[in-house]
């Protein structure tokens, strides 16, 4: 079997399209790149739908972590220590038995126990509260100058913050942001090995390395090819989030501008 | 004809009225029901939660300072390397790597073995999907008891958070050795020290009020990345937490239950937040300690509170 009749068998099986039997014996090379990197569909869907929704999530968070009322103040801070100070690992392990649970009790909970949206919704919190926590250290750093300016003006409430505290508030976390999103992507791969199941085999990038690393019991080939999947998704992110960096920053001199530093975030 | 409807066997219990199981209820049922063997071994789980990290933080702590050291080194292939062991494990999933490094780990032992006390084999050691070696080799020793398994397994998890941490270790260290101010290091050059006297004895001490932000980051990362033992085989608090909570029949125990599984996860959870919380408290005590008479923006705050 040529290269080419691998990749039309397998390049969408992880989305259930094409041959419905996974390899059993004589794996090609050809073969795990081809399953590997199918299952990235699933981390690129979890990682770039997590990130889009948990980005307005955490904004709210962060500003109701920095309101004055604790009605609103205390919920932030809860929702941002219950998230950030378990791991990822026991959230999805919890998530899905409680999703579970409730499904006994309303049918329409079914589908949070599959995968693409269970898992989603937990990712989807979990960036929230470390994002939220990040946009409320930047919050706290708006320059002083920048608000008074705004009051000056005569800006207030949704166009004062729209305006003048949000873009400053993104500017500001944009690098720490930027880590916190690849960091998104790497803890996509857990979700296969946490109680969701694969239904029909069909697994992220992380699923199928270790299928071949199971059955061929030779981790020297899967894992470095998930690996090189993973650095090429790393650095189209940063190539991603550096060009929104430079145009948040783009008003200001070139030497003021906030260098994109990266400071990889490890495990949750 | 038909099995018996309950197990006879009866273990013996903590509180003498557990004797009659089924004749329990409410709390004093949930009393019993909590401390069943099993259980037990589920609370003793805990401890290899806790071993692992008084195992794993100074083996971790030694591999980043040797990491760190190596990538400062002049000589070429010793920095090569250390910039290697760091940047290896950023830009992929650490996940990825505790998967890789179990088997690669066990494989390159018994390779190792296989070389040193087998030279008479002539068989290729992978034989299309088998990883083949004497028997000699095996690790450990197909005689060996259960426990030693058990013990080979924890201590090759140990090995593979010591490795994984380590080279975050390395990165933190790395920096806070460059972020020592240059003119401590030039006044003791000044001094006649040698590069090792000026290292050990100016720059290390010196170095770890800027690492501490960094390690106890990555403290706290270390105890989230504990239930990932699961992964690796060990039969830590996840394992126990899945197969406690899982719905029991009235056939296989004498405390019937249905899917409970989401409460022994919320308990976990409770955990992990509070151990959390308490490392917070003790890191933040640590650092208010290090700071104290540093020539650092905490270090000046201090003064100025206290005066």
């Amino acid at each position: 079997m040529s290269c080419w009749e691998t990749i039309a068998d397998y390049a969408l099986r992880s989305v259930g399209v094409g041959e419905r039997l996974l390899p059993r014996s004589d794996f090609t090379l050809c073969q795990q790149f081809v399953l590997i990197g199918s299952g990235m569909i699933w981390n690129v869907y979890f990682g770039v739908l997590a990130l889009f929704a948990g980005f307005f999530l955490a904004t709210a968070v962060a500003l109701g972590k920095a309101a004055q009322s604790p009605w609103l103040r205390k919920p932030a801070e809860w929702f941002i220590f219950l998230f950030r100070g378990s791991p990822l690992f026991i959230q999805f392990f919890f998530a899905y038995f409680l999703f579970l649970s409730l499904k006994q009790v309303a049918p329409v909970f079914t589908p949070l126990t599959s995968a693409w949206a269970g898992a989603l919704v937990v990712l989807f919190l979990n960036t929230a509260a470390y994002s939220g926590e990040i946009f409320y250290g930047a919050l706290l750093s708006v320059p002083k100058g920048d608000t008074e300016a705004a009051d000056a003006y005569g800006f207030s409430g949704w166009v004062r913050f729209r305006r003048i505290v949000w873009p400053t508030m993104l500017r500001l976390a944009w690098p720490a942001y930027t880590n916190e999103a690849i960091f998104l992507f790497h803890a996509t791969t857990l979700v296969y090995f946490s109680g969701f199941p694969a239904f029909q085999q069909r697994g992220d990038a992380l699923y199928y390395a270790n299928y071949f690393a199971d059955k061929t019991f030779n981790p020297f080939v899967p894992y470095p090819i998930l690996a090189g999947y993973f650095i090429l998704l790393t650095l189209l992110l940063i190539a991603l989030f550096g060009l929104i960096n430079r145009r948040l920053n783009r008003h200001l001199p070139q030497a003021r501008r906030a260098k994109m530093k990266l400071r990889l975030n490890l495990i949750r | 004809m038909g099995l018996p409807a309950r197990p006879l066997r009866r273990r013996a219990a903590i509180f003498s009225y557990c004797a009659e199981p089924e004749l329990l209820e409410g709390a004093r049922w949930l009393a019993c029901y909590l401390t069943t063997g099993k259980h037990m071994a589920f609370y003793a789980s805990f401890g290899t939660v806790l071993l692992l990290l008084a195992i794993t933080a100074p083996v971790a702590l030694a591999f980043g300072f040797l990491g760190a050291m190596s990538a400062r080194s002049h000589i070429f292939p010793i920095n090569w390397l250390g910039r290697t062991y760091i940047a290896i494990v950023r830009g992929v999933p650490d996940i990825a790597f505790f998967l890789f490094f179990v088997i690669a780990l066990d494989q390159g032992f018994e390779w190792l073995r296989h070389q040193a006390l087998c030279p008479g084999w002539d068989q290729p050691i992978r034989q299309g999907n088998d990883f083949v070696v004497c028997d000699a080799a095996k690790l450990p020793l197909g005689t060996a008891p259960q426990w030693v398994h058990e013990t080979y397994g924890f201590l090759l998890a140990v090995l593979t958070f010591a490795i994984v941490f380590g080279a975050f270790a390395a990165n933190v260290l790395f920096g806070a050795m460059r972020a020592v101010p240059r003119a401590q290091i030039e006044t003791a050059e000044a001094y006649g020290m040698s590069r090792r006297q000026s290292f050990w004895r100016i720059l290390v001490p010196q170095m770890w009020v800027y690492a501490l932000p960094g390690l106890s980051n990555l403290w706290m990362v270390l105890i989230k990345a504990t239930p990932l033992l699961f992964l690796l085989g060990v039969e830590d608090i996840v394992y126990w937490a899945r197969e406690l909570g899982g719905t029991k029949t009235p056939r296989f125990t004498d405390y019937p239950h249905g899917d409970w599984r989401m409460w022994y996860f919320l308990a976990l959870l409770v955990f992990y937040l509070g151990f959390t919380k308490v490392s917070e408290v003790v890191l933040g005590r640590v650092m208010q300690r290090l700071t104290f008479g540093q020539a650092t923006a905490g270090g000046e705050a201090q003064r100025k509170a206290a005066a």
